[in-house]
């Protein structure tokens, strides 16, 4: 066969961009800046350490396993895999789904369950159902960095509530409910990761899920409960989850495969009342008829060898020295003025560093030691978050780790010098870098207003513990 | 003719260079030229020498490739390559360097300071920003010295503001200048072989005035070629910009950005290897002088490969 001529797409003129432009809906508007697009391409350099990422670790899934279980679909089902399947899952899927929450506590009901292209798609499908422009969506700060484009592309308005060492701070939640309520408005739902959150690495506590659970049903509020880091818990007693709590009246749970199994499968579920599931079908109906039925086959046969749990157990076991390495390396090479959470699970730890460092400007500083991570702006709306940082702990091991923290401790030890040295002779009252400044009144102009609110910039209230003070 | 297009690089800018060099490539293939695109990387050299292209079209933008690195390994392969040569790149780069070459060639730009990092950590330079408030007045912008975007670039709307932007910038560079604020219209004069584009005029929407960031994303900032100016003040940009495209000695092409303000146009920067992207400022003005990108193209290939570098 004699090859094409031109292989490539043409790019457009400006003239065409242009006429395109006029197309476009308001919803491609993202919130993301393209200065911090730029900067994580760079991170992409394969020498290039990245704390960036959020990968599990799939090298140690056995290949002969793997090798087996497409063998057997090949063998014995290969029509039906490689056929459409039902838009709401195969059923053998959903049985599988329901033993991994049965794990947790949960006891859906199967009618409930629908298989979703990864847990991001349920996040997707759930906004289709319940987001028209403008409707309130409430999440944590910070949330889950991938949930905003998403809350965007459905134009909502998103608020963000604080979180603390105990998650997402009810009373806060309480306040933005009642001034809704004054403005005649009702959030479509509240978006919570209570456990091992992504990116904070924060767990929300028992009583502050009763009291969450206990709002959504007094108010008639929508819970959107994503929770893909459950299992891997590295310590202590799992919390019910808040579905459980609930009964699944109130609750939409969101779980995947992809941090149990694998990622690649693009595996994930959403359940629903009966209500809500029926206009969720109709989404994924038109989103992409139905999730892959090869990868569903994979499950089955996966969970059918009955080794998963073992499975889930070597990750806890892996990501728990990551974990230890990481926190160990924090400690060493992180300065006093840094502070960090400390997760009981999952693949993040959220490190803040003084309000004077912009991280999106250490990333810069950071790639040129061939280090990366993801600037904390990333899991906010509104800017927040510019002095701290999502450190990934899943991907790389221990030595990688180390030597990426001691990269990221060394950059950050030289803005810290660097500051003290510019501002040692200012005696002024008011210094940045200690408590949030006030702005008040000057006609500033705002390069990236993302960083305008900073009064609110570092409210958050993290399980903080100073390097070289004893833990909390 | 083989043309090389060089692309990518390790610079802060790379997304903004493999959108450029993917853009030239396709322009080069539809005017017949043999293509050979080329990642900046460890084994470009070698890649140049293997192949012996005829010409070399740098599509780098940032450091590494915009100021004059790539320009100088091109020169010792005997390389005829697009744009302004080592030295002008080398001042371009740098704007405090460009600053002083402008100013000291009669091309008004806005007053500035310059630091090394060295000149606060060792010296204590940090005792000499008192006297900014009344030498500069605020807001003051605060830039790395080195570096294309608007990276690192901060507002500081008082004293007390400046050390944290100060910080901001040294994560780029080890020089950065604190500049007067100038409040006015935001202007580009794309220049090609010493001739003087159509002016573009960057208008943030509203609700996005001063954010740096707009300028990247479709539909946030508006562009209008030819600008809106009256004449005689359409002469005087254009002057200008040529003036500084002479007094930093570019050849080829580049991008002037200017700042319109109460006391006529100055020249903030000027841009080597300015983007060739769809949404990038020069090949607009090109299209606004009636010149596709495709010919816009083959003029740079052209004035890359005349006798004499002007």
């Amino acid at each position: 066969m004699s090859e094409p001529p031109h292989r490539r797409r043409s790019h457009a003129s400006s003239s065409d961009l242009a006429r395109y432009a006029g197309l476009f809906a308001e919803r491609t508007r993202v919130m993301r800046s393209s200065a911090m697009r730029d900067l994580m391409a760079v991170t992409a350099r394969p020498e290039v350490i990245s704390l960036a990422g959020g990968l599990p670790d799939t090298s140690t899934f056995p290949p002969q396993a793997f090798a087996a279980q497409m063998t057997r679909i090949a063998q014995e089902s290969a029509a039906e895999a490689l056929q459409y399947g039902p838009t709401e899952g195969f059923r053998e899927t959903v049985d599988c789904i329901v033993a991994v929450m049965g794990e947790e506590g949960m006891l859906p009901d199967p009618e409930d369950v629908i298989v979703t292209t990864g847990g991001q798609q349920a996040i997707d499908l759930a906004c289709k159902a319940l987001v028209d422009p403008g409707d309130a969506v409430i999440c944590e700060a910070p949330t889950y960095p991938g949930a905003i484009p998403v809350f965007c592309s459905y134009q909502a308005d998103t608020i963000q509530i604080e979180c603390d060492a105990e998650g997402m701070r009810i009373e806060a939640l309480e306040a933005t409910l009642e001034r809704l309520d004054s403005e005649g408005r009702r959030p479509k739902f509240i978006y919570s990761v209570p456990n091992f959150q992504n990116p904070a690495g924060v767990t929300m506590s028992l009583e502050r899920r009763r009291r969450l659970v206990d709002l959504a049903r007094s108010r008639e509020l929508l819970v959107v409960e994503d929770n893909p880091y459950g299992l891997l818990r590295f310590e202590g007693d799992p919390l019910p989850p808040l579905y459980q709590l609930d009964g699944g009246d109130f609750v939409i749970y969101v779980g995947t495969f992809s941090k149990i199994l694998s990622p690649g499968i693009r595996l994930g579920w959403l359940v629903a009342p009966p209500p809500v599931m029926e206009k969720v079908v109709l989404g994924k109906q038109a989103s992409d008829l139905c999730t892959s039925t090869l990868t569903q086959y994979f499950v089955r046969e996966y969970f059918g060898e009955g080794r998963w749990r073992e499975y889930v157990a070597s990750l806890v076991e892996i990501y728990r020295a990551r974990r230890d390495a990481m926190l160990a390396a924090l400690e060493r090479y992180f300065p006093p003025q840094a502070t960090w959470t400390e997760p009981g699970g999952g693949l993040f730890i959220w490190a803040t560093l003084p309000s004077y460092i912009d991280t999106s400007d250490l990333l810069a500083k950071a790639l040129r030691e061939d280090v990366a991570f993801v600037p904390g702006q990333a899991a906010y709306v509104d800017g927040r978050g510019h002095s701290s940082m999502r450190l990934n702990f899943s991907a790389g091991n221990e030595a990688e780790i180390t030597e990426g923290i001691r990269r990221i401790g060394k950059v950050i030890a030289e803005q810290v010098e660097l500051y003290g040295a510019l501002t040692s002779d200012m005696t002024a009252p008011h210094m940045p870098g200690g408590e949030a400044e006030d702005m008040g009144g000057t006609d500033r102009p705002n390069p990236t207003p993302s960083i305008s609110d900073s009064s609110e910039a570092d409210s958050i209230v993290l399980p903080f513990r100073k390097a070289g003070e004893g833990g909390t | 003719m083989k043309v090389a297009v060089l692309k990518g690089g390790r610079s802060l800018e790379r997304g903004v260079s493999l959108r450029s060099g993917a853009r030239v490539e396709d322009a080069l293939e539809r005017l017949g030229h043999d293509v050979m695109p080329l990642e900046a990387d460890g084994g470009l050299v070698k890649r140049l020498l293997a192949e012996k292209p005829d010409v070399a079209f740098v599509a780098l933008h940032g450091l590494g490739g915009e100021d004059g690195t790539a320009q100088e390994l091109l020169e010792i392969l005997g390389i005829p390559f697009t744009g302004p040569g080592v030295a002008a790149c080398a001042r371009c780069i740098d704007k405090v360097l460009a600053k002083h070459e402008l100013r000291a060639a009669g091309v008004p730009t806005p007053d500035w300071f310059a630091f090394n990092e060295t000149a606060f950590r060792e010296l204590g330079a940090a005792d000499a920003l008192g006297d900014l408030e009344q030498r500069l007045g605020f807001p003051l912008v605060v830039k790395p010295s080195r570096g294309g975007s608007a990276l690192g670039v901060k507002f500081a709307a008082s004293w007390y503001e400046v050390p944290e932007a100060l910080v901001s910038a040294f994560s780029y560079d080890d020089r950065v200048l604190l500049e007067r604020f100038v409040k006015g219209r935001e202007l580009a004069v794309g220049i090609l072989g010493g001739e003087a584009l159509p002016i573009v005029e960057a208008i943030p929407k509203a609700g996005d005035s001063y954010d740096f960031e707009a300028r990247y994303e479709i539909g946030r900032t508006s562009f209008v070629c030819p600008a809106e100016l009256p004449a005689g003040q359409a002469d005087v940009v254009t002057e200008r910009a040529l003036a500084a495209y002479e007094a930093l000695g570019c050849s080829g092409f580049s991008r002037v950005d200017l700042i319109l303000g109460e006391d006529g146009p100055q020249v903030l920067e000027v841009n080597a290897i300015p983007g060739l992207t769809e949404t990038s400022l020069l090949p607009q003005a090109a299209e606004a002088a009636g010149m596709s990108f495709e010919q816009l193209v083959e003029r740079i290939l052209d004035l890359a490969l005349a006798p004499a570098r002007a």
